[in-house]
């Protein structure tokens, strides 16, 4: 029973990992175009290389 | 109804945000983007306008998202852009978009929360259930359920907020929705959990509270889904329209000006192909137009100078001038705009089905807690046993597949008809779509292709054609168009032909080796004795006698076969039109149809349906043109194909693509689908409850049972729902 002592907190922790990890893509826009992405996803084409990005 | 001629460039409206100084984003809708194909083609176009920084498409709203430097673009080049690739964009205003989204995301991290609380508070509950018969001991399960609080608790205050703030509205409302018993049962059942792991019992509903939660969100994200696709499928359609014009000012230079801003008296040019945005009189000496849009009459009409031209009819012949009559607010266009609004009224009092079960829900819980409570206190049992019990009852009875079973139910079925190109744009369409029995068509447009075709082509042989054609590449005249087409689907060469002349309102004329060609109306053609009384089109080589093409409005290819299966589906079908006796007889003959009405008002369409409506019948009306969008406002529930004005289009619950008539058909069944899908998730969800609301009430209820109950029932009905993907809408011979 005492491997509970750190099996609980590593259990919450992976959780907690994977909860930060959708916490982060979805404020990154990552499911803003479902579709768009299974598309690009098989473009061969590499991304202009001169393009800057979003001045801010 | 558009002619293909107006496919494209038919808007503009202009709303950049500055972003900085110099760089403005500007959203533009290309609703005709379907793959990686159509988005790697509107990025690279948009991108090669000199000025564009960035474009970024969103295929799933059907939206891209350019960001430029603002002295050297505007909006209208980049529709420009997309329109010489084949893409038809408009501009939309930025201010709408933003909130729905932020819901979305809100809603969304919630449940991220809710999910991951649900798991992990399910691990420690499995272990403390295991462990009842073996070898836990009480301290150990303690730390368990302290455990549990410790992430339920600012979890359910955080992943329950949706629902407190809902049920505290309706509440200061005096009224109750399905969130009060939902945020009572989650509230009660967390203090309760709390007060026992305070005591050191072993009756904790961390898990039940929490796993609610969880599915009560997943219904409100895919409820949420479905309004968001809704709303940017409406909002791209609004700002499809027509929004400036060009203006001719007195010195004769020439500028673009809002429609708003057009005042009685100005002059302004006319393109070929564009819509008269407000209502005027024509300034040049002959015009050709369109007016199917505003009357249903399919035939183009031949305008002479000083002739009245009324909003939103398209011009066929071109450039020319008018001078405005009326400003954009008192035009014909505006008229039917205002006779919507009235129409639409009676639509918005509308209380969809989870609302009216909420209705009787929510109240019936409320008194089963409570008769549970006075009943355990009659029976001499103490207080907080019977709190206790009547808590039970609220957690049990907490609607959680009865929230998610019309949402889930939505989703599919949506996505269903968006796999056969049918966009629905209200999110109660569905439900009221189930409800109707009668089905009103308009003919041009609708019954119809819309758009004149060359019938009895066969009997002409693919010489005369291609000569034809060679021709009528000279015009955008719809009747030219129906040759080329003709040509087209023979796959034959248009005959080159050097230099075509059209004379307006009669045909068009060109010289191949040594012979005068001509194709136009039997004067133009020079036909001796004309037998034809319908519509047709002459041809006319040489010395050699007139030929005659027929030229009509074709219906769609199934449309009879649609008519057929409404009937045997048993809904009664009406056609009623704008157009001329006649014509309406023929198409209603062709198509089935035993009653309809010829040349219809606007105001007499709606009167129709309004007495439809009298008599107890629930209508759909299906429609295209600009004077079906009031009727198409009144009816129960709308459908209109994609080619329909733009104004139309927005009455309509639901726009369907493609030459066909089955969609109708398909939203039909499938919103019938739908509503016994979803009755019979409320039957679950009822049946559920009458097995478990007993035990609950008799204080048998476990933390284990609850959790088992809930779950099954939410995946039981979210499978019933799943059933209507399947689904196939065959359309009988």
């Amino acid at each position: 029973m005492t491997a509970l002592a750190w099996l609980v907190p590593a259990a919450l922790a992976l959780g907690g990992l994977a909860l930060a990890a959708f916490l982060w893509s979805l404020g990154n826009a990552q499911y803003d175009d479902l579709d768009g992405a299974g598309w690009r996803a098989l473009d061969d084409v590499p991304p202009p290389a001169d393009q800057p990005e979003t001045p801010s | 109804m558009a002619h293909a001629l107006t496919a494209d460039g038919e808007v503009v409206i202009a709303a950049p945000v500055p972003l900085k100084p110099h760089f403005v984003t500007t959203t533009l809708a290309v609703e005709t983007m379907h793959c990686g194909n159509c988005l790697r083609t509107v990025e690279t176009a948009l991108a090669a306008v000199p000025g564009v920084q960035s474009a970024r498409v969103n295929l799933s709203a059907r939206r891209v998202a350019i960001l430029s430097e603002s002295a050297t673009t505007s909006p209208e080049k980049f529709v420009a852009a997309l329109a010489s690739r084949g893409f038809k964009a408009s501009i939309l205003a930025p201010q709408v978009l933003a909130p729905v989204v932020d819901r979305g995301a809100d809603l969304l991290r919630r449940l991220g929360v809710a999910g991951f609380a649900a798991a992990n508070i399910m691990l420690l509950s499995v272990s403390v259930w295991s462990g009842h018969g073996g070898d836990m001991t009480a301290s150990q399960q303690s730390v368990f359920h302290w455990l549990s609080a410790l992430i339920a608790l600012p979890a359910v205050a955080y992943a329950g907020q949706p629902f407190f703030a809902s049920a505290r509205q309706a509440l200061s409302a005096g009224r109750l929705n399905m969130d009060v018993p939902i945020s009572l049962g989650v509230t009660l059942a967390t203090a309760m959990s709390l007060f026992q792991t305070l005591r050191g019992s072993e009756q904790v509903y961390f898990d039940a509270a929490v796993t609610l939660l969880f599915f009560l969100l997943l219904g409100r994200v895919l409820d949420q889904n479905v309004r968001v696709r809704a709303a940017s499928a409406a909002e791209n359609l609004l700002g499809r329209r027509t929004v400036t014009a060009t203006r001719i000012s007195p010195d004769g230079s020439w500028g673009s000006i809002a429609i708003i801003d057009i005042t009685p008296g100005m002059k302004l040019q006319i393109a070929a192909g564009e819509q008269i945005p407000v209502d005027g009189c024509l300034l040049a000496a002959t015009a050709s137009l369109d007016d199917s849009i505003v009357t249903g009459e399919s035939a183009p009409r031949f305008a002479v100078a000083g002739d009245v031209v009324h909003a939103g009819t398209i011009a066929l012949s071109g450039p020319f001038h008018i001078e405005a009559a009326a400003a954009a607010a008192d035009s014909l266009i505006s008229e039917i705009a205002r006779l919507m609004q009235t129409a639409e009224q009676a639509r918005g009092r509308y209380v969809r089905l989870a609302d009216r079960a909420a209705q009787v829900y929510a109240p019936a819980v409320h008194i089963l807690g409570a008769l549970t409570f006075v009943g355990w206190m009659l029976a001499g049992a103490g207080w907080e046993s019977a709190l206790t019990a009547a808590i039970a009852v609220l957690i049990i009875t907490c609607p959680c597949a009865l929230a998610l079973a019309v949402p889930v139910v939505q989703v599919v079925a949506t996505a269903r008809l968006f796999r056969d190109g049918i966009v629905l744009k209200e999110s109660d369409a569905l439900e009221r779509l189930a409800e109707v029995d009668t089905v009103v068509l308009d003919k041009t447009g609708t019954l119809t292709l819309g758009r004149p075709e060359l019938c009895a082509a066969a009997e002409i042989s693919d010489a005369i054609v291609s000569r034809a054609a060679g021709l009528a590449l000279g015009s955008r005249h719809p009747y030219a168009l129906a040759v080329v087409r003709e040509a087209e689907r023979r796959r034959i060469m248009p005959l080159p032909l050097a230099d075509v002349r059209e004379c307006a309102g009669a045909g068009l004329e060109a010289t191949h080796d040594g012979r005068t060609l001509r194709l136009g109306s039997s004067a133009f053609c020079r036909v001796q004795h004309e037998t034809d009384v319908g519509v047709s089109l002459w041809f006319v080589d040489g010395d050699t006698a007139p030929m005659v093409l027929h030229v009509s409005d074709v219906l769609r290819s199934d449309a009879a076969a649609v008519v057929a299966t409404l009937s045997r589906d048993g809904y009664a079908v009406e056609l009623l039109s704008g157009d001329a006796g006649p014509s309406v007889a023929s198409a209603a003959h062709a198509a089935g149809i035993r009653r309809w009405s010829a040349q219809q008002r606007p105001e007499q369409k709606i009167e129709r349906i309004h007495a439809l409506a009298g008599a107890g019948h629930k209508v759909l009306m299906v429609g295209d043109g600009l004077n079906d969008a009031p009727a198409l406002a009144a009816g129960h529930a709308a459908v209109s194909p994609s080619s329909a004005a733009d104004i139309s289009q927005m009455a309509a619950d639901a726009v369907f693509q493609g030459e066909r008539l089955k969609p109708v058909i398909t939203c039909l069944r499938v919103a019938k689908a739908a509503r016994r899908r979803a009755l019979e998730n409320f039957a679950i969800a009822i049946g559920y409850n009458a097995l478990f609301v007993p035990l609950a009430m008799a204080g048998r209820v476990t933390p284990l049972i609850a959790a088992i109950a809930m779950s099954v029932s939410s995946i039981a009905v979210t499978l019933n729902a799943l059933r209507l993907a399947r689904m196939t809408t065959d359309v009988a011979p």
